[in-house]
């Protein structure tokens, strides 16, 4: 799989009440989440952003609350692809069981700016910041969640143990 | 056999292997799989998705609607229906509501819910809450809840334990809610990513079940999985009448391993004070100047129990909240509620111009019963200080004791105890 868009950046410890203020958890509408993401880091961004778009941000990106609306909200707004320093564990785990593209890498965030243009292969875990013409590759992602991802996220994978 | 972590026992014990090692998978049997009315519609609707029929367990799904409860608006309204509506029709023995709801964390070890030796998921991050009885408990999202609603288990790579360890005697007015914010403010709000910590030491075993819980419950604000107590006399005491189970005592090996020790002088902890935004911010509240006040909330699943409304109770007893003030006061659950008024704690509470809230989680996640103005600024109990989290974006939240806070109500700024209790 191959992702392509413009930049979001930012900084480190970015929280859940960030991502999705809990004002708006009275809903779980992945629409109606969108429209909110990042909303208090950033009131641009939830009309700015445009699909395919990825955001960089420093560490421990998605701290706080175990809320999976921060995947959803981000997910729904368009967002391709989240690359960080590194992810609160909660999140982590959100993410994967709701298919949103995550990555790790200690060295994107410097090399790169907001707005620049990167292209991301899934696959080979290789980050081409293609405004820098600089080419980096992620922390693999563990082989256990790449089988989550074959399978088509967490509850289809246990659709196909026959638990049911 | 490889020594264990009383965390890598619980893993074993529920993955039904012998050992386990840090880093490990498994698939572990849940005890417990919590949900409230912001995450389980979620996890309710991916349960049906998939075709699901019966929870695995109908003792073992609890659902406690208590973030935005008594619903707050239309939209909360039909979330919790959500869960009643799902309760009923699965027949859940733990499903809580009206009169008899309150804050998640602080209800199911008060109910005997979760046990020690239990492995606890819930879809709230404070889970981590239950290592206060000796359980291995931790947060996950809606679909893991879904999965482990419908399965019964749920994947988990088994974490390294960090222990702490606290030496020495307590200083007056510090708390367990002292100590974890001591921590957080020593190793950061990620300093403990995907680990367990594990509280050690003799100030630790001398800590009431009330503090332990606090101390627990902000595990997650230092990144970790887990925070965990070791069971002892205290925890049996409290959980003896309570338990609907039979429970387990799980103890470390002298010679676990651990990735890291840290010690911890107690003579040097004074009562601590987290500044806006994020909880590792942490200053001695002696040190804190002038600093004026608009709202003072006591409660939340950090400290909302008893113990945290009885020490609020002592500084307040015979004064009033500074003009202007909101002093704002939430018993964490039905029989706390109970307990505080039959105690007088309610008189005093009224005197002091406080409002008494219904257990919710209410404005500790901005939800509703106290919500903070632009350029406001309040003390709370609860556990997080981020950007917005009472309100506003540009209001602002300080992390405190229940004391520092009674005692900041009364002179309308952060405020050590002594400087109200000396007069």
């Amino acid at each position: 799989m191959k992702l392509k868009g413009k930049v979001w950046k930012y900084g480190a410890d970015i929280d859940t009440d960030k991502i999705i203020p809990a004002r708006y958890l009275n809903t779980s509408d992945p629409k109606e989440l969108a429209k909110h993401c990042m909303e208090d880091e950033d009131p641009t961004f939830a009309s700015k952003v445009e699909a395919g778009d990825i955001i960089v941000a420093d560490k421990n990106f998605g701290c706080g609350s175990s809320r999976e609306h921060a995947p959803i909200a981000i997910k729904a707004s368009g967002v391709s692809c989240v690359i960080a320093k590194s992810f609160a564990r909660i999140f982590y785990r959100n993410s994967f069981n709701m298919g949103l593209s995550i990555l790790e890498s200690e060295e994107v965030f410097d090399a790169t700016d907001n707005g620049d243009i990167v292209e991301i292969d899934m696959d080979k875990g290789e980050i081409l910041n293609v405004t820098k013409n600089k080419l980096f590759t992620a922390r693999p992602i563990p082989p256990f969640m790449q089988e989550l991802i074959k399978a088509g996220g967490l509850m289809e994978s246990i659709k196909k143990r026959g638990v049911l | 056999m490889r020594p264990m972590t009383i965390t890598e026992k619980i893993f074993a014990k529920h993955a039904g292997v012998k050992e386990v090692t840090p880093g490990d998978l498994v698939n572990a049997k849940v005890d417990i799989a919590l949900g409230n009315d912001i995450t389980a519609p979620i996890a309710i609707h991916e349960f049906k998705r998939i075709g699901a029929k019966k929870v695995f367990n109908k003792n073992k799904v609890v659902l406690v609607p208590d973030h935005f409860t008594p619903n707050k608006d239309i939209k909360s309204a039909e979330q919790c229906k959500v869960l009643r509506e799902f309760a009923i029709e699965q027949k859940l023995t733990h499903y809580y509501d009206g009169g008899e709801v309150g804050v998640e964390h602080a209800l199911l070890p008060e109910k005997g819910v979760v046990v020690p030796g239990d492995l606890v998921i819930g879809a709230d991050s404070h889970t981590c809450t239950y290592g206060a009885l000796g359980a291995f408990s931790t947060g996950v999202g809606s679909t893991d809840l879904a999965a482990a609603m419908v399965t019964g288990e749920l994947w988990f790579k088994v974490p390294e334990s960090i222990k702490f360890v606290f030496k020495g005697k307590l200083n007056k007015w510090v708390s367990g809610k002292d100590l974890i914010l001591h921590v957080i403010g020593d190793i950061g709000v990620d300093g403990a990513l995907y680990k367990a910590m594990e509280f050690t030491g003799k100030p630790i075993e001398n800590l009431s079940m009330d503090s332990r819980l606090a101390m627990c419950n902000m595990a997650i604000e230092a990144g970790a999985k887990s925070g965990i107590i070791a069971p002892d006399a205290i925890t049996e005491a409290y959980v003896a009448k309570r338990a609907e189970r039979a429970y387990k005592f799980y103890a470390s090996d002298p010679d676990a391993q651990y990735s890291e020790v840290r010690e911890y002088d107690c003579s040097k902890i004074e009562p601590k004070v987290a500044f806006p935004h994020l909880p590792e911010n942490t200053k001695n509240v002696s040190d804190v100047k002038k600093l004026k006040i608009d709202q003072v909330v006591i409660g939340s699943c950090t400290n909302g129990r008893l113990e945290d409304l009885q020490i609020a109770a002592k500084i307040l007893k015979g004064r009033k909240a500074a003009k202007y003030v909101r002093l704002i006061v939430i018993p964490a659950t039905p029989f706390i509620y109970n307990e505080a008024m039959k105690l007088g704690y309610f008189d005093i509470f009224l005197k002091a111009g406080a409002v008494i809230s219904p257990p919710t989680c209410g404005p500790c996640l901005g939800g509703h019963m106290g919500i903070l103005a632009a350029g406001e600024r309040a003390v709370a109990t609860t556990n997080r200080n981020f950007v917005g989290r009472m309100g506003d974006v540009k209001s602002e939240v300080y992390l405190t004791n229940p004391a520092v806070a009674a005692a900041s109500a009364i002179l309308g700024r952060i405020a050590h105890p002594d400087e109200v209790m000396k007069k």
